[in-house]
């Protein structure tokens, strides 16, 4: 069954006069449940693919089709409700509130949700997700008390708290050292294979790569390999 | 249910920067805090210097009858005898803008104490309620009462300047002196008010019962020149109305057959001008117009006729109190404008410079499924918490403030609801109107370009 369907998207951005042209043609589908990577040189356009997927941005020309639903033309609003209901990310530099505690970031998404939560549910929620990343006795701590794995864990508990069908994960290992690495990519896994959650990392790391069960290669703007055609189920 | 999570939100990012959200509300805090404190101590001094202008007599207005003519020949303004004790008893009745009134005959003849004697500039013959109007008090002994005024009682009240030219600053209290010949005791003396406006000495003068002074001492209507050497009084006996009794009466009724057939003239019992007290420097023209009204029509005026009385006002006071009351206002709102726009920058600049620094927190927020509207709201909410609070913690300053003055320097203040509610208001506009900008700028942000930013 598709989660995610493209089908021939250009993306250019126009600086002054100039025309760049970042992604030019990509077509890509992803099954739900699949575990795959976005591999690519820096310049090659998967942060734009990923900014595109996530609904951050929308493209030039071209369709996207999210679980069923033509989403390329959206308004910012619309698309606001979509990155809130249906998809989660996880960053490189983990972004979490400075000063906050854990419990607050990881509930933080739940304040923009369509559907709200009491006060108190949204904490039981996010403790729920906590206790899950290992860090039931950290749930009052800042950013600043935790190392980066641990940080890592409450950006990832975050982008969980809205139930989402697919996750995206944008380097998530490149500030962490391989061991807590190699912590950070199981819980992808664990998440992938138990909850059925669609996972897509971005990474250059083909020792992360390894990890997915499929490796789509962006090069220049177009999908030189993976293209979802011979993508099977996991 | 959305409203309080978004204060709730608000309230948690002012709480990550506690010195910053303090430094960011101390615009507002001593702008609100200054108006309030400048509110209470003006609005202080403003009745404190109302209060001693009306005490000079700016809400008093004088009625005097109106002018006779003969040939061509004018007599003067108060030369018609058309003004009644009932028509001074009528304008405290019918007008509502008149706080008082009383009646007043005017003499002006020789007063003998022992070997001294003395000419004082006015004689007055009025109703107690004269000291009420003209806001004077008494220093020794007591005033005249209205008893002593319907029974034409022979006492009076003096003032310093008779104190000291006559019983040479001795206590009159209790003496007996003589007005043109008339014996009258003196029952008490007057707080000594000073020269008025165009420098007539105001303590130069003897308060009577009205009715002793127009039927034993000026015998007719009162003339300004010196009556020392005319004729003796007159007419005492139409004082027989002054007493009202269901007793028998001497003579028989006339029916109003008999009084149309032999037609007699009737006597007036005519006073020489009215004083009334406005309520208030704001009710002066209202007290004018009503004043007028009842007049015409007691003195049966037609539509078109020209009055037979004139109203004087104190305009040259009045207007000196409404413009130094305007002035003060203007002033005070100068203060507080430019101290409420100087926080209100103060707050722009600081939500400008939060803003840039959170840009990624507002990149994360807008990823996570945030709107513009919500981060408008956000960035919006948490100006105007600050402004609130900034407003609150002002007032408790500005009232401290002014307590502290009055407390040290004994200035009068007054508590203004009106200036608390006004700078809750201002605050709360100021937080709206100068956070609207950063929190726009904010809502604008680009989701991608915002999470990019270092």
């Amino acid at each position: 069954m598709e989660l995610i369907r493209l089908k021939d998207i250009h993306k250019t951005y126009h600086i002054g006069t100039i025309d760049v042209p970042v992604l030019k043609g990509v077509s890509l589908t992803v099954q739900h449940g699949e575990l795959a990577a976005l591999m690519g040189a820096s310049g090659s356009g998967k942060s734009t693919l990923m900014n595109l997927l996530g609904c951050l941005d929308r493209p030039s020309s071209g369709e996207y089709w999210l679980d069923g639903q033509e989403i390329s033309r959206l308004s910012p609003n619309q698309q606001a409700a979509i990155r809130s209901g249906k998809v989660g990310f996880v960053f490189q530099s983990f972004n979490l509130l400075p000063r906050t505690s854990a419990l607050e970031n990881v509930a933080m998404p739940l304040s923009y949700a369509a559907d709200h939560l009491s006060e108190r549910q949204a904490h039981k929620r996010a403790e729920e997700l906590l206790v899950r990343m290992g860090l039931g006795d950290r749930m009052h701590h800042e950013p600043s008390q935790l190392s980066g794995g641990q940080q890592q864990r409450v950006a990832i508990a975050r982008a969980l708290v809205n139930r989402p069908r697919l996750l995206f994960a944008d380097e998530p290992t490149g500030n962490l050292d391989s061991h807590t690495s190699e912590d950070v990519l199981r819980i992808f896994e664990e998440l992938n294979t138990h909850d059925g959650i669609t996972i897509l990392l971005v990474t250059h790391d083909p020792a992360v790569a390894r990890h997915a069960r499929r490796v789509i290669r962006i090069h220049d703007g177009v999908i030189v390999d993976g293209d979802g055609a011979e993508g099977g189920e996991p | 249910m959305k409203s309080i999570r978004t204060i709730r939100t608000a309230m948690r990012a002012l709480r990550r920067n506690p010195m910053r959200a303090l430094l960011t509300t101390l615009g507002i805090v001593i702008g609100v805090g200054a108006v309030i404190a400048m509110m209470e101590i003006g609005e202080g001094s403003s009745a404190a210097i109302q209060k001693s202008i009306s005490a000079m007599g700016a809400n008093v207005l004088l009625v005097i009858p109106g002018t006779a003519a003969s040939g061509g020949v004018s007599f003067g303004a108060g030369s018609v005898t058309t003004l009644t004790p009932e028509d001074c008893a009528a304008l405290l009745r019918d007008c509502p803008a008149v706080r008082n009134a009383a009646p007043a005959v005017r003499a002006r003849t020789q007063v003998v104490y022992g070997n001294r004697n003395w000419v004082p500039s006015s004689i007055y013959g009025t109703t107690p309620a004269f000291l009420d109007i003209r806001d004077w008090s008494i220093g020794d002994g007591e005033v005249f009462s209205d008893r002593d005024v319907l029974n034409g009682n022979k006492v009076c009240v003096l003032g310093q300047t008779l104190v000291r030219e006559l019983f040479g600053g001795q206590s009159p209290v209790g003496k007996e002196i003589r007005i043109k010949n008339v014996s009258f005791r003196v029952v008490g003396t007057l707080n000594p008010k000073g020269a008025n406006m165009v420098g007539m000495d105001q303590d130069d003068i003897i308060l009577a019962p009205w009715t002793t002074i127009k039927y034993r001492v000026t015998g007719s209507s009162a003339q300004v020149a010196n009556q020392s050497a005319a004729g003796s009084s007159s007419s005492v006996n139409t004082l027989s109305n002054l007493y009202p009794s269901n007793g028998p009466t001497l003579y028989p009724q006339r029916s109003d057959v008999q009084a149309a057939d032999n037609p007699m003239p009737v006597r007036f019992t005519n006073v020489d001008q009215v004083l009334a007290a406005a309520a208030g420097t704001a009710e002066i023209p209202a007290a004018i117009r009503q004043i007028s009204a009842v007049l015409r029509e007691r003195h049966r005026i037609r539509e078109g006729e020209a009055d037979d009385f004139n109203i004087r006002d104190m305009t040259e006071m009045t207007k000196a109190l409404t413009s130094t009351t305007r002035m003060m206002t203007n002033l005070l709102l100068c203060v507080a404008a430019i101290s409420l726009v100087v926080g209100g920058v103060g707050i722009m600049n600081i939500m400008l410079v939060s803003v840039t620094e959170r840009t990624r927190e507002i990149g994360l927020r807008m990823a996570v499924g945030a709107r513009a509207g919500d981060i408008l709201r956000q960035f919006l909410v948490e100006a105007v918490v600050l402004c609130l609070v900034g407003g609150g913690m002002g007032i408790l300053l500005g009232h401290g403030g002014s307590w502290l003055v009055w407390m040290a320097l004994r200035w009068p203040v007054a508590t203004s609801p009106a200036a608390i509610v006004a700078a809750v208001a201002v605050s709360a506009s100021v937080g709206i109107i100068f956070g609207f900008y950063p929190a726009w700028k904010a809502s604008r942000l680009d989701p991608i370009e915002a999470l990019r930013y270092e």
